[in-house]
Parts: C-alpha cells; sequence; structure tokens
C-alpha cells in the first residue's frame, strides 16, 4: 500500500480552515449552515479568503500567500532536505503570520497596546475583528503540524513525525493555556492606573497591610491574607502528614482488622466536592449545630462562633488532606524495602532501634513529600475557607472577592494571585529537590525477599491513638454532613424530610412531557456533559505526555517535562483569575462558553492522566515497544497496536478519574461559569453562601453517590497496585511452584 | 584484625516450615560442621531460601530443633543468634555511610561509638575497601558494595554467616572473583558459612559441602565430588552438570561390580548396590569415546549433528538407546553428520543410578 504524504493531509485542513469554515468565533451560534456560509454578507461570519477578497481586511493575504507557497511543497521533486526546510520555514511564517495578526487587530481595531506604533505604519484601522473561531484555530494547528513535519523531515526528533507533532502540540497547549495566560496576569499585577507609575502602583498593591500586616501578633486584629495562608498551609500540612503516617503504618504494617475501611478513606476526598467537610462541621460545630445546641442545653455555654475562622479552616483542611497524605504515605512505607529492616535486625538492632534508625529515616522524603503535597493543597484550597473562613481571609479567597466583589479590582486580584503562585512553586521546587535528591523508595527489579519486621510497641499504640479517634470522627463529620440534607431545618425543626431532594431534583409531568424543574437539573446536565466531553480529551492528552516523557528522547524533553510539572503547582484560583484576564477578550475570546471549562478542566486535571500513564509505562517492559518498531511499525501504529491495548487500565483509571476531578472542582472553574453553562459545585457553594444548607447537602449527596459508582467502577476494572514483592500469601505461591521467580 | 574464633556448628533436627496448609520445607536433618561452607543448591522454589531464613531467625520453625554452637536457638529471634547475613540485595542502608552502615551492628550491640568505627574500618581493610568509609552505598560499584555488605556482616564475629544468593546481581566476570574472593575469607578466618545459590558451578566452586534440594527436601549432601561423581538419583545428577540419561539393563552383579548392557555393549561398573534389573544409567558428555563403526563392545550410532568448538567437538548421537549428547577431545578431526560410529564408554562418569 502507497503511504500518502502527511503533508497533504494538513496543507488541506488548512485550506478548509482558510478558504471555507469561518475564520472568527460566531457570536450567533456554531449551526452547521453557519459553518459553511463562505458567500454570507457579514464579514465576520465568513472565511479568510472571503474577508481578505470582499471585505478589505488585508491581513489575512499573508496568511494565504504561506498557504499557497506550501502547495508546492507537495510537488514530489523537491529533496527531503529541501522540503523539510521548506516546511519548517513556511509553517512557521505562518503560524507567526496568524499570532500577529490576532494580536495586532481587536474589536476596536489596533489593540490600544500597539497602536501607538502601528498607527503611523498602517495609519487608522477601520476593520475590526473578534476573537478566533474554527476556521482560524484549524488553519493554526495545520500549519503547526506542517512545521512539526518540516522538523521531522530534517531530522528533528529522530525524524519521527508522530513524535515532532506530540511535542508540538503539547507545546503549543501548554503555551497557549497555562503560560500565556499566567504571564497576562502577571502583567495586569504590573498595570498601573493613570494617576501611578507603574513601580509605585505594583509596590502600593504587594506591600500592602492587608497582604503582609502583622497586627496579629500585637493586637486583636487580623494578620495579612499571606501570613494567614502560610500559617494555615503550615498547619494543615503538619498534622494532616502526621495523621497520615499513623494510618499508613496501621494499615501496612499492623493486624489492624478494619484496614479495607480504613483504606476506603483515601477515596473520600476524591469523590466529595471540597466543602462537604466545611458543611458537615458547621452542622456540629455552627451556631445551630450539634455540639453547641448540647453545651447550651446541658451547661448552658455559648460556644458562639468560633468554626468559623482558622480554627475551623484548619480542622475542615485537616480533614480533607489526611487522605492525601495517607496516600502519599502508603506507598512510601510499602516501598521500604524488607530486606533493610531485617537486615537491621540481623545485625542485632531491637525494634525501636530499627524503627529509629532504619524505618523513619528511609520514610524521611517521603514524609516531607507528603507534607508538600497537603502544603500545596492547602494553599490551593478553595471550598473550605470560602464555607468556613469568616472573616479569616487567604490569598485563594481574597482573589475571589477582589474579582467578584463591587471592586472588581484585577490589579489586586493579579498581585494577589501572584504571591500564591509564588508559594506554590517555592514548595514545588523544595518538592523537586527533596524527592529528587534523597529518594530511598525505590521498587527496583532485585530480588528482595522477606516481610516487613513487627512494629515496636510503643509505635503500634501511639498510631492507633491517633488515627482510630480521628478515623472515627472523619466518617461522623461525613455522616452529620450528609444526614443535615435530611432534616427540615438543622438545628430548629428537626422533621426527617426529602423536600430538599425535591427541590433540586422534582420532575414534572406538563403538557409536553418531563419537566426536569427541580433547581439542581441544568447544572448537574452541564456538569455532566462537560465533564463527560473533558474526561476523554483528558485521559488522552495525559498519556501521550505520559508516553513522550517516559519512553521517548528528544531534544528540550527535560524542558518540556519541567513545564509540564510546572503548569500542575499553578493553584486553581490562579488559574481561574488568569483565564478570565486573557480570555474575555480576543484573540482568544472564550468567556462565557463551555468550551473555556473543558479547556480548564483538561489542563487542570491533565496530571492524572499523566500520572497513571507513566506508572503504567514503567511497568511495560521497553523491549515491547523496540520489538514493535524493529518489526517495521510506525511511532504512531506502535502506540496504538502495542502500548495503547497493554496500558487499558491506566487509560480506564484516568478517564474516570478525570471525569470525576472534574465533576467535583470548585476553584477555577468559579471565575469561569456563566449563566448558560453552571456547574453544580458552584451552584451548591452559591447556596451554601446563601445559608441554604439543606439543599446544597441534597445535591452534594447526589454528587458523591455519582462518584462513588464511578469509582466503584475502577476498582472493579483496575483491581489493586500490585507490588513485585511476596505478601504472605504471594509466597507460598512462588515456594511450591517449581516455576517461581526467585527462591 | 577480625581474628580466627572458634566456629560454631549449626545442627538442624527435624526442622520444617509451613505455611497453613503449604509445606515450604519438609522435616529434614542437617549438620554443618564448624568452620565448614556449606551451599544450599536447587531450582527456584525448592525451600532453600527458607531454609536459611529459618537458620538466621528471619522465619519462624514451624516444627523441630535449631542449634548453633550447641545452643538451642529454636526461639530465639534473628537478633539473639550471633549470626550475621549477606542479603541478595545487599541491603545497604542507603541512608547511611559505608562506615555507619558496618558499624551498625556494633552500635546496636552496645558498643561505644569511637570503637565501633575503629572496628568497622578494620573490617573494610579485611574486605579491600580502605578509605572508602565516608562514601555513600549509591556511590559504589555492585562488587564494592557486596564487599560492604560482607563486612558489615563479618564485623560482628557471628558464629555462623549466611549468604543469600549473594552473587546474583553481579556480572558474570566479577561473579567468579568474588566467589573466590569468599571463599579465601571464608578460610582465612575459618567461619562457618551458609551460602544459598542456584547455580551449580558456584557450588562446585566454593563449597565443602552441597546440599541439594528438591521439592522442600534434600536430595542429596555431601561434598562437590561425591555429588558429581556419584549422585543419588537422575535429579542430582543432571543438576549437577551435564548428563544424559537413558534406560539400561544390568544383568550381572558379582561383588561390588555390575555387568551393564546398553545397546550391544557391555559396561562393566560399580553396582552402587544395585541388582540385576533395569536400571537408569548416567552419562557424562566427556565420559564416551567414538570409535569407527563396529569397534568391538561399542555402542553403534550415528552422528546426527557434530559442532567444533575449538579445544573439543560437540556430538549429538542417534543410538538405539535415544539421542546422547558427546563431548570428544579429539577436535582436530571432526567427524561428519551420518556417519557411523561405534560409542565406548570410560567408568569415570557412567554411573548407575536406582530407577
Amino acid at each position: 500500500m502507497k503511504r500518502s504524504d502527511p503533508v497533504l493531509l494538513w496543507w488541506s485542513l488548512a485550506a478548509i480552515g482558510l478558504l471555507i469554515l469561518p475564520w472568527h468565533w460566531l457570536q450567533s451560534g456554531h449551526s452547521v449552515s453557519a459553518l459553511f456560509a463562505v458567500f454570507v454578507g457579514d464579514a465576520d461570519a465568513t472565511s479568510a479568503l472571503m474577508q481578505a477578497l470582499a471585505h478589505g481586511r488585508p491581513w489575512f493575504w499573508p496568511i494565504l500567500a504561506l498557504w499557497a507557497v506550501l502547495g508546492l511543497a507537495l510537488h514530489g521533486g523537491f529533496s527531503r532536505e529541501a522540503k523539510g526546510k521548506m516546511l519548517t520555514w513556511l509553517g512557521g511564517l505562518g503560524l507567526v503570520a496568524i499570532i500577529l495578526q490576532g494580536w495586532l487587530i481587536g474589536p476596536r481595531g489596533w489593540f490600544s497596546a500597539v497602536s501607538p506604533i502601528m498607527t503611523p505604519i498602517f495609519g487608522e484601522l477601520s476593520e475590526r475583528q473578534f476573537g478566533v473561531g474554527v476556521g482560524g484555530a484549524l488553519t493554526f494547528f495545520a500549519f503547526l503540524f506542517l512545521f512539526t513535519e518540516g522538523l521531522a523531515l530534517r531530522g528533528k526528533f529522530g525524524g519521527d513525525r508522530f513524535i515532532a507533532g506530540s511535542v508540538g502540540f503539547l507545546v503549543a497547549c501548554i503555551v497557549l493555556f497555562t503560560v500565556w495566560p499566567v504571564a497576562t496576569m502577571l502583567g495586569q499585577a504590573f498595570k498601573a492606573p493613570s494617576d501611578q507609575t507603574l513601580w509605585v502602583a505594583f509596590l502600593d498593591r504587594f506591600f500592602n497591610p492587608k497582604i503582609w500586616g502583622l497586627a496579629c501578633t500585637y493586637s486583636g486584629s487580623q494578620c495579612g491574607v499571606a501570613w494567614n495562608t502560610l500559617a494555615l498551609a503550615l498547619s494543615t500540612a503538619t498534622l494532616a502528614t502526621m495523621l497520615g503516617l499513623c494510618f499508613a503504618l496501621i494499615v501496612t504494617r499492623t493486624q489492624f482488622p478494619f484496614k479495607r475501611g480504613m483504606r476506603m478513606l483515601t477515596v473520600l476526598p476524591i469523590i466529595t466536592p471540597p466543602f462537604v467537610i466545611g458543611l458537615g462541621l458547621i452542622l456540629i460545630f455552627g451556631r445551630s449545630g450539634l455540639v453547641n445546641q448540647w453545651a447550651e442545653a446541658l451547661f448552658g455555654w455559648q460556644l458562639g462562633r468560633w468554626i468559623y475562622g482558622f480554627d475551623g479552616v484548619l480542622l475542615a483542611q485537616v480533614f480533607s488532606f489526611t487522605p492525601t497524605a495517607f496516600l502519599v504515605l502508603i506507598g512510601v512505607v510499602q516501598g521500604i524495602a524488607p530486606s533493610m529492616e531485617e537486615a537491621s535486625e540481623m545485625l542485632r538492632a531491637d525494634r525501636t532501634r530499627t524503627f529509629k534508625a532504619v524505618t523513619f529515616p528511609l520514610m524521611m522524603p517521603g514524609l516531607a513529600n507528603a507534607f508538600l503535597v497537603v502544603f500545596v493543597e492547602s494553599l490551593a484550597d478553595f471550598g473550605n475557607p470560602i464555607v468556613l473562613g469568616g472573616s479569616f481571609g487567604v490569598l485563594s479567597t481574597e482573589i475571589f472577592f477582589a474579582v467578584v466583589g463591587a471592586q472588581a479590582d484585577f490589579g489586586r486580584a493579579a498581585t494577589l494571585a501572584l504571591i500564591l503562585l509564588s508559594f506554590a512553586l517555592v514548595a514545588f521546587f523544595i518538592q523537586r529537590k527533596v524527592v529528587g535528591k534523597r529518594s530511598y523508595v525505590s521498587v527496583t527489579g532485585k530480588g528482595d525477599t522477606g516481610f516487613f519486621r513487627p512494629l515496636p510497641d510503643w509505635v503500634r499504640r501511639t498510631a492507633y491513638a491517633i488515627a482510630l479517634p480521628w478515623a472515627l470522627l472523619t466518617v461522623t463529620v461525613y455522616t452529620l454532613a450528609l444526614a443535615g440534607g435530611f432534616v427540615k431545618v438543622w438545628g430548629r425543626d428537626w422533621t426527617p424530610t426529602l423536600s430538599h431532594f425535591g427541590r433540586a431534583f422534582a420532575i414534572e409531568w406538563g403538557p409536553h412531557g418531563l419537566i426536569w424543574s427541580g433547581g439542581a437539573w441544568s447544572s448537574l446536565f452541564t456538569t455532566i456533559q462537560l465533564a463527560g466531553i473533558a474526561a476523554p480529551l483528558t485521559a488522552s492528552v495525559g498519556l501521550l505526555a505520559a508516553w513522550l516523557l517516559s519512553r521517548q528522547r528528544f531534544a528540550g524533553k527535560t524542558a518540556l517535562e519541567f513545564a509540564l510539572m510546572l503548569t500542575f503547582c499553578v493553584p486553581g484560583t490562579v488559574i481561574g483569575v488568569a483565564y478570565i484576564l486573557t480570555y474575555n477578550i480576543p484573540p482568544v475570546e472564550l468567556t462565557g462558553t463551555g468550551l473555556i471549562l473543558i479547556i480548564c478542566f483538561v489542563f487542570r486535571n491533565m496530571p492524572v492522566g499523566v500520572r497513571s500513564g507513566m506508572a503504567a509505562m514503567s511497568q511495560l517492559d521497553k523491549s515491547l515497544d523496540e520489538a514493535a518498531v524493529t518489526l517495521r511499525a510506525s511511532t504512531f501504529r506502535t502506540l496504538r497496536l502495542v502500548v495503547l491495548p497493554l496500558m487499558k487500565p491506566a487509560i480506564v483509571t484516568a478517564l474516570i478519574y478525570s471525569f470525576v476531578r472534574a465533576m467535583t472542582t470548585v476553584s477555577a472553574v468559579i471565575f469561569l461559569v456563566s449563566a448558560q453553562h453552571e456547574m453544580a459545585t458552584v451552584f451548591i457553594i452559591n447556596r451554601v453562601i446563601n445559608g441554604d444548607y439543606g439543599l446544597a447537602i441534597a445535591y452534594s449527596t447526589v454528587l458523591i453517590v455519582l462518584m462513588m459508582a464511578a469509582i466503584g467502577l475502577i476498582t472493579l476494572l483496575v483491581g489493586e497496585r500490585k507490588l513485585g514483592r511476596r505478601k504472605a500469601e504471594a509466597r507460598i505461591a512462588v515456594e511450591t511452584s517449581p516455576a517461581g521467580a526467585s527462591s | 584484625m577480625i581474628t580466627k574464633k572458634q566456629a560454631a556448628e549449626v545442627r538442624l533436627e527435624r526442622v520444617a516450615k509451613r505455611y497453613g496448609q503449604v509445606t515450604a520445607v519438609k522435616p529434614l536433618d542437617l549438620v554443618i560442621e564448624p568452620g565448614s561452607l556449606v551451599t544450599l543448591l536447587g531450582p527456584s522454589g525448592c525451600g532453600k531460601t527458607t531454609l536459611l531464613r529459618m537458620i538466621a531467625g528471619l522465619e519462624r520453625v514451624s516444627e523441630g530443633k535449631l542449634f548453633i554452637g550447641g545452643r538451642d536457638v529454636t526461639d530465639l529471634s534473628a537478633g539473639e543468634r550471633n549470626v550475621s547475613m549477606v542479603f541478595q540485595s545487599y541491603a545497604l542502608f542507603p541512608h547511611m555511610s559505608v562506615l555507619e552502615n558496618v558499624a551498625f551492628g556494633l552500635i546496636s550491640g552496645g558498643m561505644s561509638k569511637p570503637e565501633s568505627y575503629a572496628k568497622a574500618e578494620e573490617a573494610l581493610s579485611t574486605v579491600g575497601l580502605k578509605g572508602y568509609g565516608g562514601r555513600l552505598p549509591s556511590e559504589m560499584s555492585g562488587g564494592q558494595q557486596q564487599r560492604v555488605a560482607v563486612a558489615r556482616a563479618l564485623v560482628l564475629e557471628p558464629d555462623v554467616l549466611l549468604f543469600d544468593e549473594p552473587l546474583s546481581n553481579l556480572d558474570a566476570r566479577l561473579r567468579r572473583s568474588m566467589r573466590e574472593e569468599i571463599r579465601e575469607l571464608q578460610q582465612r578466618l575459618g567461619v562457618t558459612v551458609v551460602y544459598v545459590t542456584h547455580d551449580q558451578s558456584e557450588a562446585l566452586a566454593v563449597s565443602d559441602k552441597i546440599v541439594v534440594m528438591r521439592a522442600a527436601e534434600i536430595a542429596q549432601a555431601g561434598a562437590p565430588r561425591d555429588l558429581y561423581e556419584e549422585p543419588a538419583n537422575t535429579f542430582v545428577a543432571t543438576f549437577m552438570g551435564e548428563a544424559n540419561h537413558v534406560k539400561a539393563e544390568v544383568i550381572n552383579v558379582k561383588g561390588l561390580r555390575a555387568d551393564v548392557k546398553l545397546g550391544e555393549a557391555i559396561i562393566n561398573l560399580p553396582a552402587r548396590g544395585l541388582d540385576s534389573g533395569s536400571a537408569d544409567l548416567v552419562i557424562r558428555p566427556e565420559a564416551m569415546r567414538l570409535h569407527p563403526a563396529g569397534t568391538e563392545n561399542t555402542l553403534s550410532a550415528r552422528v546426527a549433528t557434530a559442532t567444533y568448538m575449538g579445544g573439543v567437538a560437540e556430538y549429538n548421537l542417534e543410538t538405539p538407546v535415544g539421542r546422547l549428547f558427546v563431548i570428544a577431545p579429539e577436535a582436530h578431526a571432526v567427524r561428519a553428520v551420518g556417519e557411523d560410529v561405534g560409542l565406548s564408554f570410560a567408568e569415570r562418569g557412567t554411573i548407575l543410578v536406582k530407577p
């Protein structure tokens, strides 16, 4: 079979994008007829070619010309080298031309930033344009792939077109959807009002006592939000790591009978929207909470509203993130080679010395990692502080109020986001250093036999004493949080009722069929729909990235990996602010659309895909791909026929987790929802802010049940992670089968 | 310098290991002489590592008694037995320097730190790693890590030193030199060593005594030479080096000698307690000689494959009793494929085994 030239494909797609499809985003919706309305009178609704020909928009001519010249490359007469050169140069210039016209010309002619330079040269611009639409996007990516085809032809990326294209695509996405928004946001932080110079304005905003004030150390008033945030994150991380360690030790190193139940705890934070814990705490410790009512009834104590503030948020975060630390630490504790402890015991160390001198030091990097993971989660947490913070502000909530408040001060929001981002980045770099340099946890191929030695008694007792009450408390909080949906008014009227569910999910039978009359239906449908679209995209982009990073070698791989990891640590609120700042004006105008939510989900949740992909990849013998390659399979074919089928569990995990996370996320999304596209979590938060706890809880319950079903599906399909180490049962099997691995 | 001390004997009396319904080691008796190096040899899953770990105290004995140096250690923990072990993965503590690793056991035992470090330095020089104490294990090569592991075990002056497949993570060349080093060290210090391996050439090279295990029990125990030349059964014979295994018939026993009929050839061999009747015959490849076809008292054979190997020639021969693999010393005159030959059998390397 003759392979057709891939260049032809990209060139034809560029043709469709340039000649037929409307270049700009259609304000009136993307119906099929609108997509092919080439000869329509409205300049903004037609293709680039028609705009240049009939509507006096000459800035499309360079792009059209480059595309026409690229057609020559299709001619077979060129050498590989010459063709590669043509494609890189023309494709690259095409990208530049597209970006330039988008950046220079906006809805009011020249963009104000470039107007002073452009107006003298080209004169006042009478024409104007909106954000890029279907045609523009298609043309952009077609030119991008023509460019990468050129790079591959010239021997870059090992001459592999598929790798070149994938890397190009990822880089473009990272730049478009992370680097650019974050840069725009930073620009906003440095933007001055007309009466101030740039630096004065920035320093004024940055060194605001509301951010860095230390009043709480010497008077009764509040400290700055930056200190609040740091103090909260440090306390949460310390407590959650400690608790997580106790849980991990119990689950991996003791005979505790309810280990499975404990492991279930790790699933909770994934399936619950982040503010459920906050709700539960309000129902227990709030003004009309259980504890408060009892205290008043029994002893006449007024406990007041202590839960709203630092203590409450801390409590809620420790509840929320202990399972995260637990999950990280299970891996750490299991990862220590049992032979280490056996060796220690052979060297006459008793259990206490073994634990202190060997086990604990070996866990140190893992503990540091868990600490930093929780630290970053606490920094980025939005749900708990908004529900329980009261007058206690942290950066993520302050950013939100700066944007949605009466002031709508984007400069302040950007400055706060900048501070939050720097905290997250510092934590990220420390984490990289700690985990990268001193990780002792390794599952090597070396034959490690043996079992973990029992814990010293005092360690075991301490772990039990701390973890068991906490586990009980967690279950109580969750139970009460959900019970709140089934009584009329918590604290006042305890009559059991399903009315909250009724208000949220009522269905009526009208004259024209079913009417989804409940208040929650619209947001639930939107959420499921958008999460459903985002999940496969997230999984594919994530797995593609994982495959590139773990299996391929190309120039700039470390840089790509680093950039990717960096995008993962940008807190959600920062992304939210950055997205609205960037995408509410052309060239990419997406605010208010469902697309911006989908893009946000994909790039916020990509780590899930990358991580499960990397994990699966590391268990796949590399010689499998190599064998396929030596059997003359193209890279794409190898990926499709060899790697992907072997990674099915990872694909399923990535799919379901990204779906679940898209449904439960709040922080970035709260900035991006619109009347048309309301998300479930945002809907709930708004109910909570209005004090309508019943409905909020009823809705959360429905979400949790949905998520549980999804998680159940994962565990059914994928099963438990297998470490290449014998367990007591596994050992017997190995010893008795003559073909067992190592003896 | 680590001094030569009174070596200890290891004695196992009816020792067994069960996991629930499954028996990993069937009840067995074994005596390991003081100052000797004994290897536990066998295929994967035969129970040899379990046996070693029971001696170490890392695994409880299900039944039976275990004595080290005459002391009943059955119920003692690993730390109380005065044994030390070199792990397959070395199990060096990655967060401690080499010196700290070696001194770890001494400090555990209550020795002061300065004294422990001094002794650890000594132990390191015993294994030829003087001056490496400050390094981390990750900064050393595989062979050096192996030596650190040995030093860490030796410095405690254990009654018994245990090795769990210590060379399996090294490359072939290093394996050869390390096994000589271990043997030399053991001889110099006179310490009792129990050594687990699945590599028969390694076992032959280092051992005073080899214990061949199969399916949770001892197949045969003895000096390397006994096992090779006088295997108790065909499993041991084929596990200890290459061997052809054929059916033959004992036609006549006179005292300690027997006449064995193999095809048309009659071979006179030590009877090894066998009576007339069918028997198993184990023939080492180098115990056969090729002669022109029809030579008296030879087994007729036809060359199926012939391989020139430099020093020797290797043949696969079709014979009436089955296909035989032969290594012939006369490589200068390799026989042609299809050629008819007669096969004679040397007494050494042709062994009668009970069926």
